[in-house]
């Protein structure tokens, strides 16, 4: 195809992501270098007959001018960065000379907004995945097995999780395990325990996240597995039974082996969708004990009156560079494969 | 083949039953209990006292006189505003799906039809903005968004999604344009046509299941977005999944939490019904380039 041909084709699509996807992100960097202006103070003296007082006072006409000449606020560098809210580099300096113990110094700085973001982001990913694999094999192999007839209603029923939207599946399974939903009520009558609570401690609510998060990507894995299993060849399952193998030894050592780039392929796609963790969070009233990087974004965003910028700006930078850390295999598996089809 | 391979012992078909059974209990079972529990009033849906009353609609009996009730629909349609929200769905989907399969189809098929080297960056870089999280995105929207007032309506909303959408839209249906031989369009080059009736009058009648495959997913990400909607639109014109979570928000002053519950069987009930319809697209769509290696 020509050129201007395949120029002409492409530049309808090449322009909406640049406009909205590559700009936002360069805006996005441009914002986190500066922050929201100050409040201009002005010092005001208050007499009365008991004497003059001086007081600080926000000059709010002043502010709204400043603000007016420059909406973005002034520039900042770097600073948003390494502020408490994020890097916190000074914060984590102090508790290291502080600190008498690792266990110590490891409270503190996992009690930073950020670093406490990323912990749970990263546990939310590496312990989904793995069970999401897991599962979604299993189920694959026996929905598998399945008589052609009834196959239909049950892969629609297994792939129901993962058509909703995240913020509405958690609702749902919210409601069941409430401490007033049938889940947790039960729970609460079979341990004698009115209190027990899943909202109750946070160990418990990452633990239903996390449940939360398994139940919503094992139809994906479920879906990617069985279409593979389509493609198994039959003649080496053929041979290994006329060998004697048994149904067990003919999955673990031909099925499963020739499974292996698809298991790649679903965990790599599970762990960067999972990094973005933040509708759960919002549909299981788990800010207290849990936040996430997008979390930390959208409480940034979300007050229509005072948007911090800056702030979440600068986390959406270090987020991308996340991404872009677990995006890097996918990559050169990309570029491989347009390697040998060319 | 021989048959005895595939023929499976008592037991297995015994405990592989159990296990189906138990896992479409944990895929469907809450779905069947949000749809019993939003026809039932507060206190029965969510009863610390007596689990039983869910089902039988204890409370529900002696607040409304019988052991169902709509009430809660009734409310979040009309006072809940919700018909607004589901026709600004509407809107938002129709407009997200036809608008980036237009743009999808059209930059795909050059995709797939050009040898040169810079069509592997740009499906890379696709692949790239793939991967970015969406708040970040929005992030980056709000203050030129603010600046140039083009916040809070529709249009401004439908575009980002498109563009959102656009990667994926682009992989899956350059993956559906591979599968078409290039000499069908290549003998229409010959015949006088131009690339763009070949495009039009050659390949896309052979490419419909491709496209309803997009389509399909293109409407998905419309209709469940959540990230985008709740933070580029305005209260008026949220779409239905924001509109659930602004109920939530409001749970402590009127306590609308059923006007919540109805919505969601409300929001679901059309999804599950087209997903019905289109399972075999959905599952071709999820494997495309996954089953290769």
């Amino acid at each position: 195809m020509p050129h201007k041909t395949f120029f002409w084709f492409i530049f309808p699509t090449g322009l909406a992501m640049i406009l909205f996807i590559g700009l936002p992100i360069v805006s996005s960097f441009f914002q986190s270098l500066h922050i929201e202006t100050q409040q201009v103070l002005m010092e005001v003296e208050n007499c009365d007959p008991f004497g003059c007082q001086t007081n600080v006072r926000v000059d709010v006409e002043a502010t709204d001018k400043l603000r007016e000449e420059n909406p973005l606020g002034r520039f900042n560098g770097f600073g948003t960065y390494l502020d408490r809210n994020h890097l916190a580099f000074d914060e984590i300096g102090e508790a290291w000379n502080s600190s008498s113990s690792m266990g110590e110094f490891k409270d503190i700085v996992l009690n930073l907004p950020f670093y406490k973001a990323l912990l749970f982001t990263l546990t939310f990913c590496f312990s989904v995945t793995p069970p999401v694999i897991f599962l979604g094999f299993i189920v694959a192999l026996s929905i598998n097995t399945l008589a052609k007839s009834i196959k239909g209603l049950i892969v629609f029923g297994t792939i129901l999780p993962m058509i909703v939207t995240p913020l509405i599946g958690s609702l749902v399974l919210f409601w069941m395990i409430d401490s007033q939903g049938i889940i947790g009520a039960s729970i609460q009558i079979l341990f004698d325990d009115p209190n027990l609570s899943l909202k109750a401690s946070s160990n418990l609510t990452w633990i239903t996240l996390i449940i939360y998060g398994i139940w919503h990507n094992t139809p994906f894995a479920f879906v990617v597995f069985y279409a593979a299993l389509q493609t198994v060849p039959q003649d080496p399952i053929e041979a290994a039974f006329i060998d004697g193998a048994s149904r067990y030894q003919r999955v673990r050592y031909i099925v499963i082996p020739h499974l292996y780039p698809v298991a790649t392929f679903i965990m790599l796609i599970c762990l960067m969708d999972n990094f973005r963790v933040f509708e759960p969070i919002i549909g299981f009233s788990a800010e207290g004990v849990a936040q996430s990087l997008s979390w930390m974004i959208y409480q940034d965003l979300r007050n229509e009156n005072k948007m911090l910028f800056g702030s979440a700006g600068a986390t959406s930078m270090l987020t991308i560079i996340g991404i872009a850390i677990l995006l890097t295999p996918v990559l050169i598996r990309t570029w491989k494969e347009f390697r040998t089809e060319r | 083949m021989d048959t005895r391979i595939n023929k499976y012992s008592k037991q297995l078909i015994i405990i592989n039953s159990i296990f189906i059974l138990f896992w479409l209990t944990i895929s469907i079972f809450p779905f069947i209990w949000t749809l019993w529990g939003s026809f039932k009033v507060k206190a029965d849906f969510f009863s610390r006292a007596e689990w039983t009353y869910a089902l039988n609609g204890f409370n529900t009996l002696i607040e409304t006189g019988a052991t169902t009730t709509v009430k809660a629909y009734i409310e979040s349609w009309t006072e809940g505003e919700f018909w607004r929200a589901s026709m600004n769905t509407m809107i938002v989907t129709v407009s997200v799906v036809s608008i980036s399969l237009f743009l999808g189809t059209l930059g795909a098929y050059a995709l797939s039809r050009s040898t040169y080297k810079y069509t592997f960056y740009i499906l890379i870089a696709a692949l790239i903005f793939r991967a970015m999280p969406h708040i970040t995105l929005v992030s980056g929207y709000l203050f030129p968004f603010f600046q140039l007032n083009i916040w809070g309506i529709l249009p401004t909303t439908i575009i980002v999604l498109v563009a959102i959408n656009q990667p994926f839209t682009l992989w899956l249906l350059y993956s559906f344009f591979k599968t078409v031989p290039k000499e069908l369009d290549e003998s229409a080059l010959i015949d006088g046509c131009s690339y763009f009736q070949a495009f039009r009058y050659i390949i896309m009648p052979v490419m419909w299941p491709g496209v309803v495959t997009a389509g399909l997913f293109s409407m998905m990400l419309a209709y469940n977005d959540f990230t985008v909607t709740a933070l580029l639109l305005n209260q008026e014109n949220y779409t239905m999944v924001p509109k659930i979570n602004a109920y939530l928000g409001t749970v402590e002053y009127g306590g609308n939490y059923m006007w919540a519950v109805s919505s969601v069987v409300s929001a679901t009930a059309p999804l599950f019904m087209i997903i019905w319809f289109f399972q075999r697209q959905l599952i071709s769509g999820l494997t495309a380039g996954a089953v290769k290696g």
